[in-house]
């Protein structure tokens, strides 16, 4: 196991929006959290890179641990969790002040961990990953926001990759794209999936069933039944998620 | 029954529409005619004496056709320079605090409000405090310094307030991007942030300075002088500046010596012009760098 979530309750204010969770995310695979708008999906995703409590007014209890440790233990720097835990956002957000390429290393850059030798092979590596090298190997000195949409959030991928972390979180990656460039996405995904541990939230069960080995189905902040990607779609225990699968809510 | 298509006749409000817009329009008009109309006046009166002398040389009280501001314009130079090396890092330091670091803690609520407060202050109020703390409290005398740092005070909230607001314009999501990749808050600010917000930033600190040379109030009160021969050599030096002049001018029975008030103002007005001429230019050249 990779992630461990034991007891996980997060709130805004007074409004409690992840009501006491447990998971356990195996290594290298890809996860897969899904239900409907509002069940807390994105909220525990945040959770587990620290993320969440960047929002003013926001809380948590419970425990993450990140292979043995607890990210939420005393003496854990949220900083350096984020680098061992990345993150792609629902709507690409490249660096508009920034090339590509700049774009692609803008997290070496941010903590100083920049090597211009190493450059130019890092950022090679890490757009070829996110399946994106050979459609801007001519411009990578344009501006990250120069190009569309699909091709922005692989940029985003390849930033992800680029500071070489354990588990990477991704938000309802492909929510803003249209179906081709959602397709590249989840195969790039596909590609990777056994050099990173993989959380996706999505509200596309297709999406779930195409990339996730594994898959969650939440509910008003709390776990309805994780299973194998096949049983939770193929033979859902709970009724409640066979409805949601069957589109009867949601 | 079908309705004839109409695509002609007259839809009701027209005239109000029309109407509306030829308010806005006189609206604009105003301040452009006020503004061309005391330019007007002031060159009518002023333009022929301006020279290189009247710039370079010392007052005078007798020869108003030998008098010069050199020392006020130094003396505002001195001022501009002072006040812009104190009141702008920690304006933008106070806005980066409040916008970055503590945004909705109910210190930051205080402060907004005594922010608020502040800039709608009186300047004559500034020079109170100036005197009261720098020239006497801190025993700086009526020396250029104290007058910097009393315009300082003056224009801290004008600054805050607009390094705010350019900050406000940097996306979240940037922030969230930066802060996901494992920066820490102060790298996300330095990195991210500050050179999105920068073209605002230094438009709103140049227009407080702008508005910093214009002010005469304060000065009085924390004892610039009226007539000096030359501008400051220290910062701990005696000074006017130009509003000041001017003002001293025009108090002078002498007609001559009105002229040199119009020229003066020709002088300040000039300045002000440059200033904001320079803020409107990097706020454009910044903006179609970043498109």
């Amino acid at each position: 196991m990779k992630i461990t979530v034991k007891g996980l309750r997060a709130s805004f204010g007074d409004h409690e929006v992840v009501k006491g969770i447990d998971l356990a995310i195996p290594s290298r695979q890809i996860t897969a959290i899904i239900g409907p708008s509002g069940c807390g999906k994105s909220t525990f995703l945040r959770c587990l890179n620290r993320m969440h409590e960047l929002v003013p007014g926001a809380s948590r209890a419970g425990q993450v641990l990140l292979d043995d440790t607890d990210v939420y233990a005393d003496d854990v720097d949220p900083v350096l969790v984020r680098r061992w835990v990345g993150m792609v956002f629902q709507k690409p957000n490249p660096f508009p002040s920034m090339s590509i390429k700049d774009n692609v290393v803008a997290g070496l850059r941010l903590t100083h961990r920049y090597d211009r030798k190493d450059a130019p092979g890092v950022i090679e590596r890490a757009l070829r990953q996110a399946a994106l090298w050979d459609e801007v190997k001519d411009k990578l000195n344009d501006p990250g926001t120069s190009l569309s949409g699909g091709q922005q959030q692989r940029l985003c991928i390849a930033r992800a990759l680029a500071v070489n972390p354990d588990v990477i979180l991704l938000d309802e990656p492909c929510s803003a794209l249209d179906p081709i460039a959602t397709a590249r996405i989840e195969e790039l995904l596909l590609e990777i999936r056994r050099d990173y541990t993989m959380v996706i939230v999505t509200h596309n069960m297709g999406q779930a069933q195409r990339v996730a080995e594994h898959t969650a189905f939440f509910l008003q902040g709390e776990l309805v039944e994780f299973d194998t990607t096949a049983a939770l779609f193929g033979q859902p225990r709970d009724s409640r998620t066979a409805d949601y699968i069957a589109g009867r809510f949601g | 029954m079908r309705r004839p298509i109409d695509l002609t006749s007259a839809r009701p409000g027209v005239f109000a529409e029309k109407a509306f817009v030829w308010l806005c329009r006189l609206g604009a008009a105003i301040p452009l005619t006020m503004l061309a109309w005391l330019l007007y006046r002031v060159a009518a009166a002023g333009v022929h004496r301006l020279s290189w002398s009247f710039l370079t040389d010392p007052p005078s009280q007798l020869d108003a056709s030998a008098a010069g501001l050199g020392p006020a314009l130094m003396g505002t130079l001195w001022l501009i320079v002072l006040t812009a090396t104190i009141a702008l890092p920690i304006g933008i330091g106070a806005a980066i605090y409040l916008e970055e670091y503590s945004r909705r803690s109910k210190l930051a609520g205080l402060l907004e409000l005594a922010i608020a407060n502040l800039a709608g202050v009186p300047s004559i109020v500034y020079g109170m405090l100036g005197l009261g703390l720098f020239v006497h409290a801190l025993a700086m005398g009526e020396t250029v310094i104290a007058g910097a740092l009393t315009l300082a005070l003056l224009i801290l909230p004008i600054i805050i307030t607009s390094a705010r607001e350019a900050l406000r314009t940097v996306k979240d999501s940037l922030r969230e991007a930066a802060l996901g990749l494992g920066a820490t808050r102060w790298q996300c600010t330095r990195q991210v942030v500050l050179p999105m917000a920068l073209p605002g930033i230094l438009t709103g600190a140049i227009l407080a300075i702008a508005r910093a040379i214009g002010e005469t109030a304060p000065l009085v009160v924390v004892g610039a002088v009226a007539f000096i021969l030359y501008g400051p050599d220290g910062v701990d030096a005696k000074y006017t500046a130009l509003p000041m002049q001017i003002f001293q001018w025009t108090s002078n029975p002498k007609r001559a010596f009105l002229d040199n008030a119009a020229a003066g103002i020709l002088v300040l007005m000039t300045t002000l012009l440059v200033i904001n001429g320079v803020a409107i230019w990097l706020r454009n050249r910044y903006q179609s760098r970043r498109s």
